[in-house]
């Protein structure tokens, strides 16, 4: 018999350096930026306050949810638990039907294999334009595909009405589901007006900035595309294991457009993305549109099994996307990050990103799910990616709205003591540290607690000369970003004094 | 029933009046209270801010304390340990045993679990223990409830505080918007993201303002150090109507006999 040592213990690679995933300031020094711009925080709270209630309604309509919850977390729990073999399963079942699998480690390679292969299929159309369309997809955002795409001379079409809002904009997205959520319909307005040269003849009597006049404007022009391109590019929300199914579920149609219009369909699909089989999708595509639009059912979803001869792409690709998730996957106390299903709810209830928007977050994954995703697939090496897992008040909304019950308040603790060790050296950390040390001291020892608790009383002198003997109204040092917009009260006495002098003890 | 009060290391430095009223309140209700001066601090602040190591000492001391407490010794005999803050509650609750195991400590862990099973937040004491709704307070203001964070999904209390305010004698009890939202205190959070965390105090304090109460209540100390502060800060351009934050345990122990004025002082 034989003793089975373990593999070889090299941490997998962290997501490659060309990624959406990190920004170049830290969350404090972002999110002041996007703080003092009341444009966005009116589009924000606005929007976030109206999915929140249409969610809230659409979720207390299901008598079982909490059990749809539970059933959701455990399909993916298991599902990580045996990824490697599912994958597999899913290439063999992908390639039974006709279709061909591609595994990438990080964003370079895929955008690799990708460009390359959509040059291919584009060289066999030697009279059409040199550019592909694509459905949205949060995988390619994170490899920055459009940028390789544009290297090789090669135009990508966004075909999601916020996609193309946000390409037009020559802008980033802020929002998982709704990428232009920054944005109101007057600047959509603005941008339309701007970017679309032939929108005065579509529109003679001038484009308002009436959502459906908007819509129509964008659905013009998208139709010309979409009749013309070769290929199309798409993410998935799930793929089974068992078939070689892939899902995109959207709301507009235009999705399906790529879907079955093009010659040549390639997907690209993070490694998390996986269902072991058909029936689990049951679970998802109840929990998916009730936490994300806060609809009951998604308008359109669309399914494909490798090709079929005489209908749809008769080619198509499926590129198995890692970027880091295999690092992530590495880590029990944090895996479940891999879990999301990308249905937004936890944005929507987090008051951080309400009120500070995607672009603070410096990834393509804001708001909650994000600070614990893109450090985990980063690591938090530099300061804007450790920054992120302290971008939390630890409210909990989030872990209560997710749909598939991720821990995220438990995974940003993990993560800050992550990032604190990663930095211990740094001199910035230094002094919190310190502090962090004396302050634990004190607390192992009553004596101690309380000659500080004495001493904090000295607090009151301060007071006075700030004219209130009873709170303080400017601190020094790091205290100063706590009285710049509160107060602090005074201590008068501890509870222990009060006990002892009550002759309790 | 004896009751083993956990006062916790905020309470019992800045708001000591939420261990007195958390005392009387039990007492009146013909519990017997007891302190052990061991306790500290139930170590959130540290785990939270990335120091699991550093709060180790502090679970231990923690359950160590409690564990005498709840025990059969001579400084034994409490059948439950009281928390007035849902905040530290939810600490004992889901993160003790975590810190002990992270360490390697299982011991230690098994022993914190078995703590944190007689650990209670005041409401949840007050409801689910004693039994009691009505606990024969009067307080004669127009209050708004805010739920806090850690109560609301830490220690699940649920709406325990409000059937007990709403049995409190001449309150006016008014619905605060938005209740569930964050006030932005989150602990370091408030001073390592501090223009994020005063745009949502913001916000919160004009919730509260909007709901025309005298006093805005939460059954963490630490929330309301932060509403506090921010009201405080309001008050200078509001004036004398400002609202003042009050910890629910002195509204529950504040009584006909009580002068107004010196219980919610
Ligand atoms: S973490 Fe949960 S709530 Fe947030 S996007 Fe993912 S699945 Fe949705």
């Amino acid at each position: 018999m034989t003793t089975f040592l373990g593999m070889p213990a090299a941490p997998p690679p962290p997501a490659s350096s060309g990624s959406h995933l990190r920004g170049t300031d830290s969350f404090p020094h972002a999110a002041a930026r996007t703080l003092t711009d009341d444009q966005l925080r009116r589009n924000l709270a606005h929007a976030t306050t109206t999915i929140r209630g249409k969610r809230a309604r659409v979720v207390a309509e299901v008598p079982d949810w909490e059990e749809l919850r539970l059933a959701g977390e455990a399909l993916k729990a298991d599902t990580m638990a045996r990824l490697p073999e599912l994958l597999e399963q899913l290439e063999a079942a992908v390639t039974a039907r006709g279709g061909v699998v591609h595994w990438a480690r990080d964003a370079e390679e895929a955008n690799r294999i990708v460009v390359d292969l959509a040059g291919a299929a584009l060289d066999r159309h030697p009279q059409a334009a040199r550019e592909v369309v694509k459905v949205k997809s949060m995988a390619t955002q994170e490899t920055r595909l459009n940028d390789a795409f544009e290297a090789a001379g090669i135009t990508a079409h966004e075909t999601d009405l916020a996609e193309l809002i946000v390409q037009l904009g020559h802008d980033e997205g802020s929002h998982i589901l709704v990428p232009a959520i920054h944005r109101n319909r007057r600047e959509i307005r603005e941008i339309f007006l701007r970017e679309m040269p032939d929108v005065d003849e579509l529109f003679p009597e001038g484009l308002t900035d009436e959502p459906r006049v908007l819509a129509e404007a964008a659905r013009l022009r998208l139709r010309r595309t979409f009749l013309r391109a070769k290929v199309a590019i798409s993410g998935a929300n799930f793929a089974v294991a068992e078939t070689g199914t892939l899902s995109v579920v959207e709301s507009e149609g235009n999705g399906r457009m790529c879907l079955t219009l093009p010659e040549t369909l390639i997907t690209v699909m993070g490694v998390e993305k996986l269902v072991p089989t058909w029936a689990d999708l049951e679970v998802f595509l109840q929990l998916l549109p009730r936490s994300s639009t806060g609809e009951r059912m998604n308008p359109y979803t669309s399914m494909w099994t490798g090709v079929t001869p005489g209908d749809g792409p008769q080619e198509f690709h499926l590129v198995l996307l890692d970027n880091g998730r295999s690092r992530v996957l590495a880590d029990p106390r944090g895996r479940a990050a891999l879990h999301c299903i990308r249905c937004s709810a936890c944005l929507n209830v987090c008051p951080v990103y309400e009120r500070t928007g995607g672009h603070a977050y410096g990834s393509v994954y804001p708001g909650p799910i994000g600070a614990v995703l893109s450090p985990q697939l980063t690591g938090v090496t530099d300061d804007a990616s450790a920054s992120l897992p302290f971008a939390s008040s630890l409210c909990g909304a989030c872990f209560d709205a997710c749909p598939v019950r991720i821990d995220i308040p438990s995974i940003l603790v993990h993560m800050r003591a992550q990032a604190v060790d990663a930095h211990a050296r740094d001199v910035d950390h230094v002094a919190e540290r310190a502090g962090m040390a004396t302050v634990a001291w004190l607390f192992r020892d009553p004596r101690r607690l309380r000659l500080a608790q004495r001493l904090s009383r000295l607090a009151g002198l301060l007071a006075r000369l700030q004219g209130h003997p009873r709170h303080l109204s400017w601190l020094p040092g790091p205290g100063r970003s706590w009285t710049r917009t509160r107060d602090l009260p005074v201590p008068r006495g501890s509870f222990r004094d009060w006990w002892e002098k009550e002759g309790r003890s | 029933m004896r009751i083993a009060l956990f006062v916790t290391c905020l309470a019992d430095t800045v708001a000591p009046e939420v261990g007195v009223a958390t005392v009387r309140l039990l007492e009146r209700l013909g519990h017997e209270v007891v302190f052990p001066p061991e306790q500290t601090c139930c170590g959130q602040m540290h785990v939270n801010s990335g120091y699991p190591a550093m709060a180790l000492p502090l679970v231990r001391r923690y359950v160590e304390t409690f564990e005498r407490a709840l025990g059969e010794g001579p400084d034994g005999g409490a059948e439950a340990v009281v928390v007035p803050s849902g905040s530290c509650t939810g600490s004992v609750r889901h993160q003790h045993a975590d810190v002990a195991e992270q360490a390697g400590d299982t011991a230690l862990a098994a022993r914190a679990r078995a703590v944190a099973a007689r650990t209670f937040e005041l409401s949840e004491l007050l409801v689910d223990v004693l039994g009691v709704t009505d606990v024969g307070a009067w307080y004669p203001h127009r209050v708004t409830y805010h739920p806090t964070c850690h109560s609301l999904r830490m220690a699940r209390v649920g709406d325990r505080p409000l059937q007990l305010l709403r049995a409190v004698g001449g309150i006016d009890l008014v619905e605060l918007p938005g209740a569930e939202q964050c006030c932005g205190f989150g602990g370091t959070f408030a001073v390592k993201n501090a223009d994020t965390s005063s745009a949502m105090l913001a916000d919160k304090c004009s919730a509260i303002c909007s709901t025309g109460a005298e006093v805005v209540s939460a059954g963490d100390a630490s929330c309301l150090l932060h509403l506090g502060g921010g009201l405080s800060r309001l008050s200078t351009t509001r004036g004398d109507g400002t609202p003042r934050a009050v910890h629910l345990a002195e509204i529950l122990a504040s009584t006909r006999a009580d002068r107004p004025e010196r219980v919610t002082g």
